[in-house]
């Protein structure tokens, strides 16, 4: 058996056993939901029909009911979507690259960062579908043989090569997601009484596939898990370098830059996390989970916030600086334009909520409290969105030609569709909280001897 | 024949570590371990053979990086391209290698999708998990906490019981046939 030091913290805490386990991860499922989630649920419900409501206003209206004009003609929508596939980063990351390192914390959280991951990228790929503005020819994008005379798509094109990253991506991580899932459905399969929840049982039976635990089925389990971390973790990078692709390969001043695809990477891992704490400090509570996402959890990710927030810190400095060096006046301009043009504000808000607030972190009592993570986890999220905004409006605002320069400014259908994705990823989120096992049981319980509290005195 | 069956309960799966290679060595049929989580270890002890899911997925890999190449080069080199040709950042669409730098994201795509995807629809078919299926676990506790030796005897069955029960087991059920 795995040993492990006695001096690192324990992962699961309070005086469990393996049945413990399985009844504080079964409690959600089976028991019913409380206040807190009802009045969370109805008010992203609300949030996520006000979204639809404004997408159907676009989609029968057209894209002029958004504040986009001649000039900034990508703004909003763009934003919206590279921030939902950054959030939808730390998932993969948790369970596959963690997986490789034999990070034992990850464990505890990463049935639920696949799930962000899978309900992000789902947000994300609304966007690119409404900005079709007939997204009922959405197929087009996909190399399938056609009568529109010869009409294929464009395998040069950074855009069709998000097209085959973010399907896989979805795809795979859905995968991955569901391959664990399966003996943690026979779980509850097992614990559901027949004769008081039929139609939960049954519903149970069917997706848990008929596991049983057999010795040979948990070898090809592990072994399959492996390989799919070996093959997500350069998935992960390779989606966010390709959505970095999609600036980088174009020659406006402030995207053409080769340093995109890192500086993206690291960006959206720095925002995937933050968004997962935001979820699991709610969720530890919500669900009970107190015992098994515990402050040493967040603290390990708080630190890898610490690495990845510093090293996008550094990139926006080496983003200046090889403005500067450059010697190239457009490209020169169109950085001082971001920090001090007319959108000084969202380079503003960007550098405090992305480069210094997070530097608090290296201060143990605030990266060891659930409150302070809490704060400082929205204020990433929201910096992150600012990034995404400064690359890409103040990018654009002002171009080559100043005749054409112009501002962007969000129409109500912009908001709305926003905070509509945002309702639409919480209800996702809590109906996923209610009906799936959100720990990673079966693993769990095979740490608990190496890393639960009562085992390591 | 081996028509009998035990079903030998355990609490710890250090227990059922010990308790097999026991078995084992005297030559007892163990057919199988039911268990809550991989009993790391338990591979070499029962007997079971490396899996070979690596292997399957390195194939499907190598499948889908041909899928994407001959897609590509049909859609934008040979077929389509033929017939229209185009000439994209000054890089005419005549040669594959050429253009190579920017096929390489797609057909990276194009590989993990099939080897992931393929893989796990290997796994679910070699361990014939699908929609409806019912567990073939004898106790739903197996699930939970509980780990399940199942042994096959035809005689000799007190010597099971004595090595059994001298090993921490918390149960021991007898069935009849196999």
């Amino acid at each position: 058996m795995h040993k492990e030091s006695k001096i690192r913290d324990p992962l699961i805490l309070g005086n469990k056993t393996y049945h413990d386990i399985t009844r504080d991860i079964a409690r959600p499922v089976e028991g019913k939901a409380n206040k807190y989630w009802w009045i969370l649920f109805s008010l992203s419900a609300v949030l996520m029909l006000w979204g639809f409501a404004c997408m159907a206003y676009t989609i029968g209206t057209g894209i002029g009911t958004w504040g986009l004009n001649r000039t900034v003609d990508w703004a909003w929508d763009i934003t919206n979507f590279v921030w939902w596939i950054g959030i939808g980063h730390a998932g993969t990351l948790i369970s596959a690259v963690l997986l490789l390192f034999r990070q034992k914390w990850r464990m505890a959280i990463n049935r639920s960062a696949e799930a962000m991951t899978i309900f992000g990228v789902a947000q994300a790929a609304l966007f690119p579908l409404i900005h079709m503005g007939r997204p009922w020819l959405a197929y087009f994008v996909f190399p399938i043989p056609n009568q529109f005379g010869s009409l294929w798509v464009n395998f040069n094109s950074p855009l069709l090569w998000d097209v085959f990253a973010i399907s896989t991506y979805f795809s795979v991580s859905c995968v991955f997601w569901y391959i664990g899932l399966i003996p943690d459905f026979a779980m509850l399969r097992d614990r559901m009484d027949k004769t008081i929840a039929p139609m939960r049982k049954k519903l149970y039976t069917l997706m848990a596939f008929g596991w049983s635990g057999k010795a040979k089925h948990w070898q090809r389990f592990e072994e399959v898990s492996l390989v799919l971390a070996g093959l997500a973790t350069p998935l992960v990078f390779s989606v966010h370098s390709i959505v970095s692709m999609d600036f980088a390969t174009s020659i406006i001043p402030g995207w053409h830059t080769t340093i995109f695809p890192p500086y993206f990477v690291l960006g959206a891992l720095f925002s995937g996390f933050a968004m997962v704490e935001t979820l699991l400090i709610i969720m530890r509570k919500v669900v009970n989970m107190e015992a098994y996402i515990t402050i040493k959890h967040i603290e390990y990710m708080n630190v890898i916030i610490l690495f990845t927030g510093s090293l996008v810190g550094v990139a926006y400095i080496t983003e200046l600086f090889m403005a500067w060096y450059s010697g190239v006046e457009f490209e020169q301009y169109a950085f001082l334009n971001r920090a001090t043009g007319p959108y000084w504000w969202a380079y503003a808000s960007m550098m405090t909520c992305n480069v210094v607030i997070p530097q608090l972190y290296w201060i143990y009592k605030i990266r060891t409290s659930f409150v302070a993570t809490f704060i400082l986890s929205i204020f990433v999220n929201i910096g992150m969105w600012f990034e995404r905004f400064v690359i890409i409006v103040t990018s654009l605002h002002r171009d080559f030609l100043p005749s054409s320069w112009s501002m962007f400014s969000p129409t109500f259908v912009d908001i709305g569709i926003f905070l509509g994705t945002i309702g639409f990823f919480f209800v996702l989120f809590l109906l996923y909280s209610r009906a799936f096992p959100v720990v990673a049981q079966a693993e769990l319980k095979s740490i608990l001897k190496s890393s639960g509290s009562e085992y390591k005195k | 024949m081996k028509n009998k069956i035990i079903h030998a309960i355990f609490d710890d799966e250090q227990d059922v570590l010990s308790v097999v290679k026991n078995l084992k060595n005297q030559k007892f049929i163990v057919n199988e371990v039911y268990s809550p989580f991989p009993i790391h270890g338990l591979d070499p002890v029962l007997g079971l053979k490396e899996t070979r899911m690596a292997i399957t997925a390195f194939i499907y890999g190598c499948i889908g990086l041909a899928f994407g190449s001959l897609l590509i080069y049909y859609i934008m080199i040979s077929g389509v391209g033929k017939s229209w040709p185009l000439n994209i950042g000054g890089k005419p669409n005549f040669t594959f290698y050429h253009n190579l730098p920017s096929f390489v994201p797609i057909m990276f795509e194009c590989t993990v999708l099939f080897s992931a995807h393929l893989m796990s629809l290997t796994y679910l078919f070699r361990n014939k998990l699908y929609p409806g299926a019912t567990t073939t676990s004898p106790d739903p506790r197996t699930t939970d906490d509980k780990f399940l030796v199942e042994i096959f005897y035809d005689k000799k069955k007190e010597d099971i019981i004595s090595l059994l029960k001298n090993s921490n087991v918390s149960e021991i059920n007898e069935k009849d046939e196999v």
